[in-house]
């Protein structure tokens, strides 16, 4: 009689497991987000109260970029698209002083970037991507000529030997308010 | 014959939701880890520009954030529909932005360890419609108070131009 009353110990309810894991799931849900921020790395030059100094630099090493208000693209003094910004840059830094007109060696070649304070933001961004796409496609074509290897699987020392190859030099002039449309 | 019927006769054992747990607590670790708290709400309306030359951001602790964009719909009648300047939860004065950001990046560099200062970047979260004035105004700030390393959101082009 007394052994049949004493039943097996029974075991424990787990359904609300699941309630109590909905609800961190819901938390975490709610107080996360899951964006991963990528964008254009951009070091700038240190500041300086005074003027930068006059460029020596000949000026057939300078690609100028004039980017004004209505957001045309002026590169060395002619009306430009977008999209042969990139060509351009290729040919002015490739020059190795074949053409006059564009530069002497990839190491001397800067690039000067002038917006207009009404510019929009939307066409400065894709004049820097073009010119960093440009300089990461000759990276790469010098890598592989070099080393034989993609830019992004060199080591880091073979790197930095490509990005003295090709140093990516933008000179950005303060941007002048030719039509006070900026804010 | 018989040990058949009975089986037959027996009722259908009820689903187990043992396992239930399980698989929640896997989503919920999923989600654990492939988030990050949000610490910033968004009161101006940003569209990131398009871009392709991207790189991702390492070490979200040494990011800043700042936000330039029109104020979203509740926070227009305040501020009107011009961009303005949101760092952290709150937006900054038009007159006042200049040492609004030296505050701002001095307070983010206290929050790290000293070594790691140099590593910090600012990441510009702006709007692709502002104009480039304001922008600039931002970036000389950052120059004078040496936060060197910027970094322009944008989101990945897949088109052509």
């Amino acid at each position: 009689m007394l052994k049949r009353k004493k039943k097996k110990l029974e075991e424990m309810n787990a359904s609300s497991m699941a309630d109590i894991a909905f609800l961190l799931l819901i938390f975490f849900l709610v107080t996360t987000t899951m964006d991963v921020d990528k964008g254009l790395l951009v070091l700038l030059p240190p500041y300086s109260e005074e003027p930068p100094p006059e460029t020596k630099e000949n000026q057939r090493n300078v690609l100028d970029i004039l980017v004004n208000s209505r957001d045309q693209l002026l590169v060395k003094g002619e009306l430009t698209e977008v999209r042969d910004l990139k060509d351009m840059a290729i040919k002015h830094v490739n020059n190795r002083g074949a053409n006059p007109k564009y530069s002497d060696s990839p190491q001397e070649a800067v690039m000067s970037l002038k917006s207009d304070r009404g510019t929009s933001y939307n066409i400065y961004i894709t004049v820097q991507n073009e010119l960093k796409a440009a300089y990461n496609q000759m990276r790469n074509e010098y890598a592989k000529q070099k080393f034989g290897l993609a830019y992004e699987d060199l080591s880091k020392e073979d790197q930095k030997t490509v990005r003295e190859e090709y140093p990516l030099k933008i000179s950005e002039a303060e941007p002048e308010d030719f039509t006070g449309e900026g804010g | 014959m018989a040990a058949i019927r009975k089986k037959g006769s027996k009722e259908l054992p009820p689903v187990s939701t043992a396992s239930l747990p399980d698989i929640v607590f896997m989503l919920l670790f999923f989600f654990m880890v492939a988030t990050v708290m949000r610490e910033t709400e968004l009161k101006v309306q940003v569209r990131y520009p398009q871009a392709t030359e991207l790189q991702k951001l390492e070490k979200k602790s040494l990011v800043s954030y700042i936000y330039i964009g029109a104020p979203t719909g509740n926070y227009r009648e305040q501020y009107g529909t011009a961009p303005i300047i949101q760092l952290n939860d709150e937006f900054v004065n038009r007159e006042e932005y200049k040492s609004a950001i030296a505050v701002f990046i001095q307070n983010e560099r206290a929050k790290v360890d000293e070594k790691l200062i140099p590593q910090m970047t600012t990441s510009l979260r702006v709007d692709k419609e502002v104009k480039m004035g304001i922008i600039t105004d931002v970036k000389q700030e950052l120059r004078k108070v040496s936060a060197l390393k910027i970094n322009y959101s944008a989101t990945q082009r897949t088109g052509d131009l």
